[in-house]
């Protein structure tokens, strides 16, 4: 999806420039594919060690969404964030006016809505890389509005952006261990004295490797991440926010521009991490996966949210055809494919 | 033409006091710009903090504290009164004050500020109207007695291949152990948890802040250290000089820092000590022989005189900068897959 | 990626308020001694022997210099004095030459007095004491040179009733115009292509110069004497900028952007640029400063509140007419819906079908050439300089960055209100370090609105 984003502009060449230069620029497609030579079970048990929320149970927190009624703003039997009359304007543009939202923990949440609807704006305003004009944000019954960004992820919440930050001349490994949190080696006296940081960092290294098994990307362990394809920086980016031990991940497309067969296993990977307890919320254009992985959408337009329900609900409601239909520029929208 | 002088400067110019200087100043924008990606302009200004802080607590603060508080400090205490000043207050204040305002935004609001600090720099040091603190445009002297009288070498002699007299060769050596610890520093730093998270905010700063890493924190951190290790070099400078002026640390002078590290490499350890030698080897040597040539007149009067020969210098420096960063960004030595990863 | 962070709410208060201290100390520091200015070493007018030049009878002459804002000494050139005898009569008359120096031969020993004339000062200078001009009673021994000194600097007593504000109103307003003409390029190349271009000052100097070699240097009369006039070296000299211009995005920016380098990369060129041609104008045209020819002659027509010269009432029509015609032009031709366009946002303006490489160009051409015009504009009100150019683009920083980075009308304002708080804060500054002013107030409006007066907001993710 195109992200018609002033300040890229700034940076014309930079996107381009960078697959141009790359070596693995063109075969991506190949390179994208699970490695093979890992057998699921073995990259699973990987899986459960490293990531586990404590005191969650996903398919009790599935069940309770049966009663939850079909209406934007439905309270959750039990939500991990809530955000209230968050208002975002841009000069005489109101990206964002969501009068109440919830997020209920331990299921895959599904943010959906025409371009330009406000979504990635909405990502900023709940882990504060913007700061709202209006409104509160809670999380896990915590008051997080004044909370400055960095410390977000220390309260359990980490996101990824639209526009991958695979951190380009870090190898792959090194991206996966910055996402460790509590290193004492990254404080600038400590630094200096390695004695109280390694054993540490051998910790963080293990639980890195397991999380590269899992996600098949060990055998480019020491690449540079700027070689990766961007499928891979995708998977890389999710991995590295689970490095962080989050209780709920906030995905911006996850799936955008990557392969069919990587997203199979992307898809896999998320449910995956409900199955441990994790919350999920991501944004996703693609209604195929949408129906297929998520537990409930919520739906905006226009800054506001106005529809929500379980996937199956969504195609019938009304006010979600118009939304896509009456503001889009290109008259012919094929609702299979986009809704 | 005499081959013994360009051969002598073309060493001088490789491990003397310039390269010592412009070394340490390179350690410091290699934190900024190699590593957290800051683009410092202003790394003169913190090589001028480290000059004038010794200089000013010797000279001028110092005694005029004296006077009204009836201290009774006597100079070598004011000296090194005087290098805490230089090498920590001095630069610590700096970096504050060009950081806060612009380390949350977009990197080049950094470069414009920091070169507007030069440009405040230059007017109030120049200023005859503060010439009581900082001795207007002809600088403050009469601070190093300290130092040069802790040499053990006689000052009518001459040291390492005739190259250096005896408080030249004191300094030199003083200045090689601070720069082989500064690089030692360097190199654990950047090799531990701490670097990584620099060179993090380098590749995307909204990536660190998403993974818990405070990138303000950080890149103040990294301002500050970086302006210090500038401001060691200006120190060197002065003492090596023995005068803090204006004109030693105009705007230009940060650009020679520039060059020396992107010459060796920025983001690797010894890519600083590379460039500043490599870069005074070629400075030094060209202008003892240009200078030579026109003394001989081998060039005439009417294409370069001898004032001119200063100058070219200074084109070198910016034709340099022109060629590394658009050809070699990654450094003469960087390897191609660097190379394809340089654009950032 | 580039790093952005706008919202300064996020900024804790205490760093604003501590910077704000320090930013206030060092002001306090400047302000230290104006009061020091003026025991100034040169005391009142006067005279002085010299031994005589060999065969030479009697003359009288001397060194005519100021001080300029740094306190450095500036030679001043073409400083009209007029000599006459005890009777009145008009001895001889004399410019001072490009080192200062003037000289008047005497028919003889005898008693003379020494004429300067004030409206040949060049702008900004202003004798001390004119109640000491003419010089009288001078009494020249046989075979003596006799030197005179006019010493210059701020006017002891204020025999005017010009409002001092008022005054410096409207210099700020002169200096804000200039200021803005030479930035509208500066804004527009990093509106349209995100290169924080350091060597803009530099087309700002050459600009000044070409006009310069034209108007003094060469003095041309092929065609008659029009060749040499000032008029004729602005337009060489626009014509002349405007052409680098294109050369220079054609030899130099577009083959960076085609080969993707990074904006970083693009910046350290254009400052290697600033520094090449910086030293080249120096190795060219030596250290000192030069003056335009006539155009400093002219009575200041009075106001009642302020008073101002004729070719500075003619820089602030005729930069306010320029101004006001890039903005018509930006608003109302299709060139200029362009240019807006892809500084608003490029891939739009691509995908609507603008070619943005030619709206590049354009904005190359007329920016540098805008650039050219303001220098000669800024020649005319102070001197002319290797690095006169160098030193507006930290003012046009100043105002840029005020207005918002890469917005043409924010150019604009941000520049007439850095022009005249340079000139305003002279009420508290001493003169020397009014420019330190204008580059507090930058530091400080990106602590407490860094998009800028008209800027935007950047976003993230
Ligand atoms: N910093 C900004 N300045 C001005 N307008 C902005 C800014 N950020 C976002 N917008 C506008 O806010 C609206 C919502 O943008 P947002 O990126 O949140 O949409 P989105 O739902 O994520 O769209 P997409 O599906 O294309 O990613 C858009 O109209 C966008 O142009
Ligand atoms: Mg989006």
């Amino acid at each position: 999806m195109t992200d018609n984003s002033p300040r890229e502009d700034d940076y014309p060449a930079m996107n381009e420039t960078f697959d141009r230069a790359s070596p693995f620029a063109d075969d991506a497609g190949v390179k994208a594919g699970p490695r093979p030579d890992i057998s699921d079970e073995e990259a699973d048990a990987a899986f459960a060690e490293v990531v586990t929320v404590d005191g969650v149970d996903p398919v009790a927190a599935r069940a309770a969404l049966a009663d939850v009624p079909w209406e934007p703003g439905a309270p959750k039997p039990d939500p991990i964030l809530v955000a209230d009359g968050v208002v975002r304007r841009f000069g005489g543009l109101t990206a964002v006016d969501v009068d109440h939202v919830e997020i209920q923990r331990g299921v895959i949440t599904a943010l959906i809505g025409p371009n330009g609807a406000g979504k990635t704006t909405l990502f900023n305003l709940l882990t504060n890389f913007d700061t709202p004009d209006a409104g509160t944000r809670v999380f896990n019954d915590k008051n997080i509005d004044n909370v400055a960004a960095h410390n977000i992820a220390g309260h359990g919440m980490v996101r990824t952006f639209q526009l991958t930050k695979a951190l380009s001349k870090m190898t792959v490994i090194e991206n996966m261990k910055l996402g460790a949190t509590g290193q004492k080696g990254e404080s600038l006296f400590r630094s200096i004295f390695p004695f109280m940081w390694r054993k540490q960092e051998k910790e963080i290294e293990e639980r890195a490797d397991d999380l590269l098994i899992h996600f098949k990307m060990d055998h480019m362990r020491d690449q540079f991440a700027g070689t990766l394809s961007g499928g891979q920086r995708k998977l890389l980016e999710m991995a590295r926010a689970l490095m962080v031990e989050p209780e709920m991940v906030m995905l911006d497309e996850p799936m955008a521009g990557v392969n069919p067969a990587l997203t199979q296993s992307l898809l896999g990977h998320v449910t995956g991490l409900r199955d441990q307890g994790m919350t999920v919320l991501f944004v996703e254009h693609d209604m195929d996966m949408v129906q297929e992985i998520s537990d409930w959408v919520i739906v905006m337009a226009e800054g506001q949210i106005i529809a929500e329900g379980p996937p199956a609900s969504i195609g019938e409601n009304t006010a979600v055809v118009d939304a896509y239909l009456g503001s889009h520029h290109d008259s012919a929208l094929d609702l299979d494919q986009e809704l | 033409m005499d081959y013994q002088a360009i051969i002598e400067s073309l060493f001088r110019g490789l491990i003397g006091e310039r390269f010592i200087v412009f070394a340490l100043a390179a350690i410091g924008l290699n934190l900024h710009f190699g590593y957290t990606g800051l683009l410092n302009f202003g790394q003169a200004v913190f090589m001028a903090a480290g000059a004038y802080g010794l200089a000013m607590t010797v000279v001028t603060i110092g005694p005029a504290v004296n006077r009204n508080t009836g201290l009774n400090m006597s100079e070598s205490t004011l000296f090194w009164v005087g290098i805490f000043m230089a090498v920590v207050v001095f630069p610590l204040v700096l970096a504050l004050l060009m950081g806060i305002p612009t380390l949350r935004l977009r990197a080049d609001y950094l470069a414009i500020v920091t070169i507007a600090v030069a440009e405040i720099f230059r007017l109030i040091a120049r200023s005859p109207s503060l010439d009581k603190w900082t001795g207007s445009s002809d600088g403050l002297t009469g601070f190093t007695s300290t130092f040069y009288d802790l040499s053990p070498f006689t000052t009518t002699d001459r040291y390492f291949f005739n190259l250096f007299t005896g408080n030249q060769f004191f300094l030199v050596l003083v200045g090689w152990s601070i720069l082989a610890l500064g690089t030692l520093l360097c190199w654990l730093m950047i090799k531990s948890p701490w670097g990584r998270v620099l060179k993090a905010i380098r590749e995307d700063e909204d990536a660190a802040r998403s993974l818990g890493k405070n990138a303000y924190s950080y890149k103040m951190q990294a301002l500050i250290l970086g302006g210090m290790f500038g401001a060691v070099g200006g120190m060197v400078r002065a003492v090596g000089f023995s005068v803090a002026q204006p004109d030693n640390f105009i705007t230009d002078v940060t650009f020679f820092v520039y060059v020396a590290l992107i010459l060796g490499g920025a983001g690797k350890v010894f890519g600083p000590l590379v460039g500043a030698a490599l870069l005074y080897a070629v400075l030094d040597s060209s202008d003892t022989i240009l200078r030579q040539l026109v003394a001989n007149d081998y060039i005439p009067e009417s294409i370069m005189s001898g004032t001119q020969v200063g100058q070219v210098r200074f084109m070198l420096v910016g034709l340099g900068l022109i060629l590394l960063a658009a050809f070699r960004p990654q450094g003469i030595f960087g390897n191609k897959e660097e190379m394809a990863l340089d654009d950032r | 990626m580039p790093h952005t962070k706008l919202t300064p709410t996020a900024q804790p208060r205490w760093l604003r308020i501590l910077l704000g201290a320090i930013v206030a100390l060092l002001g306090l520091t400047a302000i230290g001694g104006p009061a020091l200015a003026q025991e100034d070493d040169s005391g009142g007018e006067g005279t002085e022997e010299v031994a005589p030049d060999e065969g030479a009878s009697e003359s009288i002459g001397g060194v005519i210099q100021a001080r300029d804002e740094e306190g450095e000494q500036v030679l001043l050139e073409g400083v009209t004095f007029i000599v006459t005898d005890a009777d009145d009569n008009e001895v001889g008359s004399a410019d001072s030459d490009a080192e200062g120096v003037w000289r008047v031969d005497l028919p003889g020993p005898g008693v003379y007095s020494v004429l300067l004339v004030e409206e040949s000062l060049p702008e900004g200078n202003s004798l001390r004491n004119p109640d000491n001009n003419p010089l009288t009673e001078i009494s020249v021994q046989p075979n003596t040179n006799k030197n005179t000194l006019f010493p210059l600097g701020e006017r002891t007593s204020s025999g005017d009733n010009t409002n001092r504000v008022a005054q410096l109103t409207v210099d700020g307003l002169k200096l804000g115009l200039i200021i803005a003409i030479c930035a509208i390029g500066l804004s527009l190349i990093y509106g349209t292509t995100g290169l924080v271009n350091f060597s803009h000052g530099e087309m700002v100097t050459i600009g000044a110069m070409t006009a310069y070699v034209i108007n003094v240097t060469w003095e041309l009369s092929w065609f008659g004497s029009w060749m040499s006039s000032l008029v004729f070296g602005a337009m060489v000299a626009i014509a002349f900028t405007g052409f680098l211009g294109y050369i220079y995005n054609e030899f130099v920016w577009k083959p960076l952007r085609n080969k993707g380098a990074s904006l970083i990369a693009a910046l350290v060129v254009s400052i290697g640029f600033s520094i090449l041609v910086r030293y080249v104008l120096l190795y060219q045209f030596g250290g000192r400063a030069g003056f335009y020819r006539d155009f400093r002659i002219g009575e200041p027509i009075d106001f009642g509140i302020f008073s101002i010269l004729r070719k500075d009432l003619f820089i602030i029509v005729f930069s306010a007419l320029v101004l006001v015609a890039v903005g018509l032009a930006l608003q109302k031709t299709r060139a200029g819906k362009a240019m807006r366009a892809v500084a608003d946002n490029r891939d739009l303006a691509e995908s609507s079908g603008i070619d943005v490489e030619k709206v590049i160009r354009l904005v190359w051409i007329v920016g540098s050439a805008l650039a050219g015009l303001g220098g000669v504009m800024f020649g005319l009100t102070e001197n002319i300089n290797w690095e006169m150019g160098f030193r507006l683009l930290l003012l046009m920083f100043a105002g840029v960055t005020l207005g918002g980075l890469g917005t043409a009308y924010g150019a604009l304002l941000g520049s007439i209100i850095a022009g005249l708080f340079i000139q305003l804060s002279t009420l508290i500054l001493p003169g020397d370090v009014k420019n330190v002013g204008a580059l507090v107030v930058l530091i400080l409006i990106l602590l407490v609105r860094p998009q800028g007066l008209l800027g935007r907001a950047e976003r993230i993710g």
